[in-house]
């Protein structure tokens, strides 16, 4: 039992992880660009969203009202004022600018807040459950988690496929030059895609935040994940990076049954297993 | 003030070190078509590029409706009126044919062509509408990528190599469409690897040798001979 | 026809080789004019040079940007404690045998991460790292999470008095460092080195030429890691206690070289040896504001990056159009 319980938990966190990946592939999709620095301002959300309700006393998914709008202007802003600098035929400056962005996160967050582990209280959110039958019981925050993230997935496919903001990134990732003989301003467009990105980071953010505890230096792992997720699903298909995060959660759980130092393992070996067997990921759509 | 849509004054174009176009000059009035050939890396395809915003240029050197444009990037010089079908067509892959269309569209510039002018055009594309815009045939297209580019209304369209890659009869059905797409005023700039069919289309020409104007006027005030020497500069 | 010659030297490269010579032959001569701490100090020094030459040979020359080379570092510190722990040789005898150990390994991890490209392949390279961090807290014999300290009796086995085992590890230190660089300026001045540059220039035309581009970046990566890996398995006999954590940071084997050589500049023979002096001195100065201090580095590296990517040396060596290793050949007209 407790092994499909771990399935259960396992499938459900990969809804976060999903999350987690999610701008990643957007952002890759759009630009071909990797941010390293993509976890840290997921922290960063989070810690956005401990100001916010320690300042107002409001519940910590009523903060996805401020923090979700600031995370995207923040994302236009860093796109136009520094990443649109970076682009072009070199792989190293947007690598080496986004690492350097990451340091900076993450040392910002320890000045101001300390290392200390946060977490935000959700009431009775968090030990509100579901039975599924057969002993099997679904937490609703875990499920809310989930469900959020097929929405956002969801509601980015609905944008790629069925807007003009859609047509625009899709146009401008296939061919930047033809893409301005149309009128598209191209570093307008890279920063709509970030912030858009950022506002999914926002989301996510938020949800780390009530899930578990978090500190400055959480970042890395969590682009970890969601370059797992995505590299599992395969690149350039949302939906596969929704099936990567569920496999990824999986194995973590599933390994910390085993041992409970093996979690995070389990899932960087499942990472590997994916690479050595099928590098373009399950379900791919475009060239990596 | 001169009907004069385009003055071009000493163009010159670099990619890099090298240079593209050495003081390249030439005027086109409203409602004007004009040829340009020579031979392959002569340049043509740099002066659209110039003319377009894909290469940068010095702001004088090229003059539209009487104000200086050179250097402004092109989804500006869209808006003010110059639009290019690119060498190789160049549609978006991701891209149905009518999202290619639309897109074209996005400027919204005023003037008679819309989709459903564009599908009156090429009735063809009607029924392809919703296909992968990669997935039709050569001549369909070039079709796709006049159409996007009269979507944005242009007052004036750069052609560049309509022909390339494409067999002969569909090369034919596409240049007797022609008149119709600059029969309303429409200035044209066509580049066109065949020189029989450029000249013959065209009241003006011009030709390009080594980044320069080599031979420039009307193509009956000159004979095949005089042609051939500009073409490879001999 | 005009007399001509061709040649690599330049009068100022002559002149730099001259000054190099006899800069190394000082600091070899160092336990007898320096400190205790001065020989510590030069020590981290070369270490920070071989480090960072060895990754600008892999991202500056070779293409590979990794995030990950702390996984051989790690890896030689753990080989180097795992031989004084259970195999009782002079740990001197471990560098070589981490280098070795590193190589073999290196070779399925690079197999697997090559199957990305870019930037996925640089966070690629992370994972691994943090693998062999994750599997070495769990081998509860090295000391599991919380590391484990190099036996005395290992240390005393380097040498009979401590000032021969300071000065030992010093030299070891010296000549990894010399030697690294050494290894990168000897491999570019080889056909090796053509061919990188030639995939630097364009991977299509050199492809086209018949260069193995993907044997030439798979053989220089397991060569990096193995030297790596040595210098690795130096630093942790200098520190004298291991943990995963320590060992497999990517703050102090990653972020602190990638610095290192990007404001040094990247690309360049002479950059990573800039680099590490100007991060010396940083750190002399602003090492105490402690977090603050890794902004600045960060912020120092994306203004570099977006402003002047080629670095400081790059820039000087552009300007005045020098080059103290030269790899080139250049005519000379008479």
């Amino acid at each position: 039992m407790d092994w499909v319980n771990a399935v259960v938990q396992g499938v459900l966190v990969g809804g976060l992880y999903a999350l987690f990946a999610a701008g990643l592939s957007l952002i890759f999709g759009v630009m071909r660009l990797v941010n390293i620095a993509h976890g840290d301002l997921i922290v960063l959300a989070a810690f956005v969203s401990l100001v916010m309700v320690e300042a107002t006393g409001l519940h910590p998914l009523a903060s996805l009202l401020l923090v979700v709008p600031l995370m995207a202007l923040a994302g236009y802003a860093l796109q136009r004022g520094i990443l649109n600098h970076t682009l072009g035929k070199d792989i190293l400056p947007p690598l080496l600018v986004t690492f350097g962005l990451s340091v900076i996160l993450q040392n910002g967050l320890l000045e101001i807040f300390t290392a200390d582990s946060r977490k935000l209280n959700a009431g009775a959110l968090e030990t509100a459950s579901l039975s599924a039958g057969a002993g099997i019981d679904i937490g609703v925050l875990p499920l809310l988690m989930f469900a959020t993230a097929v929405g956002v997935i969801a509601g980015l496919q609905f944008i790629f496929y069925r807007t003009a903001w859609g047509r625009a990134f899709r146009a401008t990732s296939d061919d930047k030059e033809v893409a301005q003989l149309m009128g598209l301003n191209i570093g307008h467009v890279y920063g709509l895609a970030m912030a858009l990105c950022l506002a999914v980071v926002g989301i996510a953010g938020v949800f780390l935040a009530i899930r578990s505890n978090f500190d400055p230096s959480l970042g890395p792992g969590r682009l970890i994940f969601g370059f797992e997720a995505v590299i599992i699903g395969g690149l350039g298909n949302l939906w596969g990076t929704l099936a990567g995060g569920v496999i990824l959660g999986v194995a973590q759980g599933l390994g910390a049954q085993i041992n409970p130092g093996w979690q995070v393992l389990a899932g960087h070996l499942a990472f590997l297993l994916v690479l050595a067997i099928r590098p373009k990921g399950l379900f791919p759509r475009i060239e990596g | 003030m001169s009907d004069l849509l385009l003055e071009v004054t000493a163009l010159e174009a670099f990619y890099g070190d090298f240079q593209a176009l050495h003081g390249v000059s030439f005027s086109l009035r409203k409602g004007e078509m004009l040829s340009l050939i020579g031979a392959n890396g002569a340049g043509k395809s740099t002066l659209l590029k110039a003319l377009c915003g894909l290469v940068k240029a010095a702001p004088a050197s090229i003059r539209w409706m009487g104000r200086n444009i050179g250097g402004l990037p092109p989804h500006d010089i869209v808006r003010l009126g110059i639009g290019l079908v690119p060498e190789g067509r160049r549609l978006f892959p991701s891209l149905s044919v009518e999202e290619n269309l639309v897109l074209g569209g996005a400027v919204n510039r005023l003037g008679p062509w819309g989709l459903k002018s564009i599908y009156d055009l090429f009735p063809i594309l009607a029924e392809k509408r919703h296909a992968p815009s990669t997935s039709l045939s050569g001549g369909q297209q070039q079709m796709v990528a006049i159409g996007r580019t009269l979507m944005s209304n242009p007052d004036l369209i750069l052609l560049d190599e309509l022909s390339l890659g494409l067999a002969p009869i569909v090369i034919r059905d596409i240049y007797e469409t022609l008149p119709r797409i600059t029969g309303n005023g429409m200035s044209a700039i066509l580049v066109e690897q065949d020189v029989t069919r450029a000249l013959s289309v065209a009241r003006q020409f011009i030709c390009l040798q080594e980044g320069r104007v080599s031979l420039a006027g009307e193509p009956h005030g000159f004979s095949r001979d005089q042609i051939t020497a500009a073409y490879f500069g001999t | 026809m005009s007399e001509f010659s061709i040649s690599r030297a330049t009068t100022i490269s002559r002149a730099a080789s001259l000054l190099a010579l006899l800069l190394i032959v000082g600091l070899a001569a160092a336990p007898w004019w320096a400190t205790r701490a001065d020989l510590h100090l030069i020590g981290e020094f070369a270490t920070y040079v071989a480090l960072a030459s060895l990754w600008n040979l892999l991202a500056g020359y070779t293409g590979l940007v990794s995030v990950g080379q702390q996984a051989y570092v790690g890896l030689g510190g753990y080989v180097l404690f795992t031989t004084a722990l259970f195999l009782h040789i002079n740990p001197l005898l471990a560098i070589p045998l981490a280098g070795v150990v590193a190589a073999i390994v290196a070779l399925p991890m690079a197999k697997l991460v090559f199957r990305l490209q870019g930037a996925y392949f640089a966070i690629g390279t992370w994972v691994v790292a943090e693998v062999f961090r994750l599997i070495f807290a769990q081998v509860t014999a090295l000391g599991g999470g919380s590391g484990s300290s190099l036996p005395v009796e290992a240390v005393r086995s380097i040498a009979a008095s401590r000032d021969m085992r300071e000065w030992l590890i010093y030299w070891t230190a010296l000549v990894l460092g010399v030697g690294s660089v050494a290894l990168v300026y000897g491999l570019l001045r080889s056909r090796i080195g053509l061919a990188l540059t030639a995939i630097r220039d364009s991977e299509i035309a050199s492809a086209s030429l018949g260069v193995r581009i993907g044997q030439v970046k798979f053989a220089v990566y397991v060569l990096v890691a193995a030297v790596t890996a040595m210098v690795g398995s130096l630093i942790f006999l200098q520190k004298l206690r291991i943990s995963p954590d320590a060992a497999f940071s990517v703050n102090d084997w990653t972020a602190f070289v990638i610095f290192i050589v990007v404001i040094g500049g990247i690309g360049t023979i002479e950059g990573p040896i800039v680099g590490t002096i100007v991060y010396f001195l940083l750190r002399e100065f602003l090492a105490d504001l402690g977090s603050i201090y890794l902004m600045i580095l960060g912020g120092v590296a994306i203004v570099i990056m977006l402003v002047a990517p080629q670095g400081i040396w790059g820039f000087v060596a552009r300007r005045f159009g020098i080059s103290l290793f030269p790899t080139g050949y250049h005519v000379t007209w008479k």
